[in-house]
C-alpha cells in the first residue's frame, strides 16, 4: 500500500491504486463507526485545525467527527468572522496558525487554487475541503465509496452528473475520480451551468435529462445555489424543477436498480423531488453523510502516516 | 559631443527589411551616416580612435519605443519610479517608453502631466513621451481637456484597461478628438462580459475552477471601437489584440482605409494559457493567457503586419498583490527589461525575422506617433540597441532593475543580451 501525498488538495493528483487504498481504508472505519466504541487512536496528541473561510455545517461537523473518532484534538475556526475582516491575508493567517504547530489543516476557501496556494507556506498536512470551484476531494471519495459499497464495484459505471456543473468542485473532483477508476461520466444540465470547454472534457454531455439518465447507474444531483436561480442563468425555479428536477418518472429512464446521490443540503422541489430523496430504495444521500466521516478518518489517517515518516521538515 | 563610430555591425534596418553587415556615425545626437561596410574609410580627424567601437559583428537596431508603460508615478512609488523604470528599459533596450496613464490619481490634467514630465527629465535615462486619460478619473463620464492635455505634451489618449463602458461618452471624446488629430489608444473588450475574468475560457481554466471570459470579448469590444472609429473619424490604436477571433475584423478596418492599428503583448506572443499551471499569479494578466492557437494567430498577424506593434504592457506589481488566491491577485507583469530576449525567442524558433522583429518594436510604434525614431538611416535620432541575439543566460528576477519583480519569465532560460543602449548618442547602458 502506498499514498505519498502530505497533503490531499484533489483528486487530480491521485493514483487510481491511491484511491481504492483510501477507499479500502475508509471501509474498516465504516465499521468502527457503526460500532458501540468508535474510538482510534492514532491521530492521540495530535492538533488538527478547521479553517473554514466559506460557511459550511455538515463538511465542517463531518470533518471535526472524523478528527474526534481519531483522537485527535480539534479546533473549528470560522474564519469569514475574524482576521479576513481585519484585512489579514490568506498568507499570513497561514503563517499564524503554522507558529501553533498543527498536524493537520483542514481548509475551505471561496477562491480556487487558496487551499494549494495556503499549503505552500505550512510544515503541516493540509486537506481541502473545497477551494472555489475548483476540488472538494473528500465529497468525490465519499460519493465513491457510497458508490461502491452499494453496486460492488467502481468501474464500468454510467454516471449521470445532474445540475449547476459549471459551479460545482463536487462535480469536478467527481469527474476526475470516475475517469481515473474508468467509468462512462454523464453531465446534464441547462447550456448555461455547464462550463467552458466541456466538449474537451472527455465526458458526455446533454441538455436532456431523460437521454441523460438513459441506462444509469448513478444518478448524482447537484445543488443549485438560490442566488443562480432567478433570471441570471436559468429563467425560474419551477422551470428548472420541470426540465432538471429530479422525479420519479425522469428516474424511470435509468436503470431499474440506479441510485440516487446527492451532496447536500438539498433544495426539495427544485433538483430533487422530497418524496424520490426520502425513498429509502433509490436514495443514497444519508448514506453518503455517513460515509464522508470514514473517508475523512481514512484520509486523515493516511496523511497522518506521512505526517511521522517526516517530522521536523522545515518551511524555505 | 564628439561623434562616435560603431563599426563592424549587423545592422537590423526594419525600414528596408533587411540585415546587412555596416557601421553607423552618430554626431550631434543623430545618425550622421550610414555605411555599407563593417570598417568605413572614415578620417582621424573626423572621429578619434577612442571613439570608434568595434560592434564585433553583433546587431545593431533602432531602439524600441514601448507603448503602454506604466511607471507607477504618481501613487505607488514602491512599486516603479522613473528613475527604476529609466533604468530597467535602457538595460532591456528600449530607448522610448510611452507611459500610461493609470496612476493614482490617473493623469488626466495638464498639471498631473506637466509632474510627471518634470519628474521623466530629472529621472529617465531613457525618453518619455506620456499618454493621457481620456475620461476624467478614468471613470468614463467625462472627457478630458484633451487639447491642454496636448499641448502638455500628451501623445495619446487612454482609459486603459478601464474600457468606457458609456458608448455615447465614447463616441463624443472620440468625435472631439478626431478634430484635433488626437490618437485614441484603445483596450479592446467588451466591458460587462469580460469583467472579473481571470482566465481564457476553455478546458483548461475550467477545469481550475476560473472565473473565465471568453476571447469573444475582445473581437466585440474591438468592433465597437471600429465602428465608432468609421461614425467619428478618430484615430484608433488597440493597446493588445491577442485572440484570432479579434484578426478579422481588424483586417477588415484596415482594408477599408480606416486609421486603426493594433498591438499585441510580448506575453502573448510567447505564453498561453497552460502557462498558469496551479494558479501562478506571475502568468496573470489582462486581458488573460490565451490558447496556443491564439498564440500561434497573433505571431502570424506581427509577421504579415498586420498587427503593426509589440509592447512589453510593462506593469510592475508589488509582492502583496500577487501573493493572494489567483483570483483576487493584481494583472500584469513587469517587462522593458525582458522583452528583448524574450521575443528573440521567436527569433530563434524561425517564427520571426529580426527586420520584422523591430519594424513591430521601433519602426511602426515610432510611425504611429510620428516620431523620427525607429530607423536606422541619416538623420535619424541615435536611438539605438546593441545586442548579442545569442547569448545564453538564465534570468533571476532579482537582478532585474524594476523595483517589482513580477516577471513570468524566472528563472526562463533566455537567449540574447543588451550590450549597449543608446540615447541621443550616448550610452545609456553597457553591460558588464
Amino acid at each position: 500500500m502506498r499514498f505519498d501525498h502530505r497533503h490531499l488538495l484533489g483528486i487530480e493528483a491521485l493514483r487510481p491504486d491511491e484511491i481504492v487504498t483510501l477507499l479500502d481504508l475508509a471501509d474498516r472505519y465504516v465499521a468502527l463507526g457503526r460500532q458501540q466504541e468508535k474510538h482510534a487512536s492514532l491521530l492521540t496528541g495530535r492538533t488538527q485545525i478547521n479553517m473554514f473561510f466559506e460557511t459550511s455545517t455538515r463538511t465542517q461537523a463531518s470533518f471535526e467527527l472524523a478528527g474526534k473518532r481519531m483522537g485527535a484534538d480539534v479546533m473549528s475556526m470560522a474564519m469569514q468572522a475574524s482576521s479576513i475582516k481585519k484585512g489579514e491575508t490568506l498568507i499570513d493567517t497561514a503563517l499564524t496558525l503554522n507558529a501553533m504547530h498543527p498536524d493537520l489543516l483542514i481548509v475551505r476557501h471561496p477562491h480556487s487554487g487558496a487551499v494549494a496556494l495556503l499549503a505552500q507556506k505550512v510544515n503541516c498536512a493540509v486537506i481541502n475541503a473545497g477551494d472555489g470551484r475548483h476540488e472538494h476531494p473528500t465529497q468525490a471519495l465519499l460519493d465513491a465509496l457510497t458508490i461502491r459499497r452499494r453496486k460492488g464495484r467502481l468501474h464500468r459505471l454510467t454516471v449521470a452528473i445532474c445540475g449547476d456543473i459549471a459551479h460545482s468542485r463536487v462535480a469536478r473532483s467527481n469527474i476526475l475520480l470516475l475517469h481515473k477508476l474508468e467509468n462512462r461520466v454523464r453531465l446534464v444540465g441547462p447550456p448555461t451551468l455547464l462550463p467552458s470547454g466541456i466538449e474537451d472534457f472527455g465526458v458526455e454531455v446533454t441538455h436532456d435529462m431523460r437521454e441523460g439518465l438513459a441506462d444509469a447507474d448513478v444518478v448524482m444531483m447537484l445543488r443549485l445555489q438560490k442566488e443562480r436561480m432567478d433570471g441570471g442563468f436559468i429563467p425560474s425555479e419551477r422551470e428548472y424543477y420541470h426540465r432538471y428536477g429530479l422525479d420519479a418518472e425522469k428516474l424511470a429512464h435509468a436503470k431499474e436498480d440506479a441510485i440516487v446521490m446527492h451532496p447536500g443540503p438539498m433544495n426539495r422541489g427544485v433538483e430533487i423531488d422530497g418524496t424520490l430523496a426520502d425513498d429509502i430504495n433509490r436514495s443514497v444521500i444519508q448514506e453518503q453523510v455517513e460515509m464522508g466521516v470514514a473517508v475523512r478518518m481514512a484520509a486523515m489517517d493516511l496523511l497522518a502516516r506521512n505526517l511521522r515518516a517526516r517530522p521536523t521538515e522545515v518551511m524555505a | 559631443m564628439t561623434p562616435v563610430l560603431i563599426a563592424n555591425a549587423r545592422l537590423i534596418d526594419p525600414e528596408a527589411g533587411e540585415v546587412r553587415e555596416g557601421a553607423v556615425l552618430i554626431e550631434d545626437g543623430r545618425i550622421a551616416e550610414v555605411f555599407d561596410t563593417p570598417a568605413p574609410d572614415v578620417s582621424e580627424d573626423r572621429v578619434p580612435a577612442k571613439a570608434r567601437r568595434d560592434a564585433r559583428g553583433k546587431c545593431l537596431a533602432p531602439g524600441i519605443v514601448d507603448i503602454g508603460v506604466k511607471v507607477c508615478e504618481p501613487g505607488e512609488r514602491h512599486k516603479e519610479s522613473y528613475k527604476t523604470a529609466g533604468d530597467a528599459a535602457a538595460a532591456g533596450g528600449v530607448t522610448t517608453m510611452v507611459t500610461r496613464p493609470d496612476t493614482d490619481p490617473a493623469i488626466d490634467t495638464p498639471e498631473t502631466l506637466e509632474f510627471i514630465r518634470r519628474r521623466a527629465v530629472e529621472a529617465s535615462l531613457v525618453h518619455v513621451l506620456p499618454m493621457a486619460a481620456l475620461t476624467k478619473g478614468r471613470q468614463g463620464r467625462e472627457m478630458t481637456e484633451i487639447g491642454f492635455l496636448m499641448d502638455a505634451g500628451a501623445v495619446a489618449f487612454s482609459d486603459c484597461d478601464h474600457v468606457v463602458r458609456d458608448t455615447k461618452v465614447l463616441t463624443r471624446a472620440m468625435t472631439y478628438a478626431a478634430g484635433l488629430g488626437a490618437l485614441i489608444v484603445g483596450h479592446p473588450q467588451e466591458p460587462i462580459l469580460s469583467d472579473g475574468g481571470a482566465a481564457t475560457s476553455g478546458k483548461f481554466a475550467s477545469l481550475r475552477g476560473l472565473p473565465t471570459v471568453s476571447p469573444m470579448a475582445e473581437r466585440m469590444g474591438l468592433d465597437r471601437d471600429i465602428a465608432l472609429v468609421e461614425m467619428t473619424g478618430a484615430r484608433y490604436h488597440a493597446d493588445q489584440v491577442t485572440a484570432a477571433r479579434a484578426l478579422p475584423p481588424l483586417e477588415r478596418a484596415k482594408r477599408n482605409g480606416f486609421d486603426v492599428t493594433a498591438a499585441t503583448s510580448m506575453h502573448h506572443l510567447t505564453l498561453n494559457e497552460m502557462d498558469l499551471a496551479d494558479y501562478r499569479t506571475f502568468f496573470k494578466v489582462k486581458p488573460p493567457l490565451r490558447s496556443e492557437d491564439d498564440r500561434q494567430a497573433v505571431i502570424e498577424a506581427v509577421k504579415t503586419g498586420l498587427i503593426d506593434i509589440v509592447s512589453s504592457m510593462h506593469t510592475p506589481q508589488d509582492e502583496e498583490s500577487k501573493r493572494l488566491p489567483f483570483e483576487e491577485a493584481a494583472s500584469g507583469a513587469v517587462g522593458l527589461e525582458t522583452m528583448l530576449p524574450v521575443l528573440l525567442r521567436l527569433y530563434h524558433s524561425g517564427d520571426l525575422p529580426l527586420p520584422v522583429l523591430f519594424r513591430a518594436l521601433s519602426l511602426n510604434p515610432a510611425r504611429r506617433l510620428g516620431l523620427e525614431a525607429g530607423r536606422i538611416a541619416r538623420g535619424a535620432p541615435a536611438d539605438l540597441v546593441l545586442f548579442d541575439p545569442d547569448k545564453p543566460f538564465v534570468l533571476d528576477r532579482f537582478k532585474l532593475r524594476s523595483k517589482s519583480k513580477n516577471t513570468p519569465f524566472d528563472g526562463a532560460r533566455l537567449q540574447g543580451k543588451v550590450i549597449a543602449t543608446f540615447v541621443a548618442g550616448s550610452a545609456v547602458y553597457e553591460a558588464d
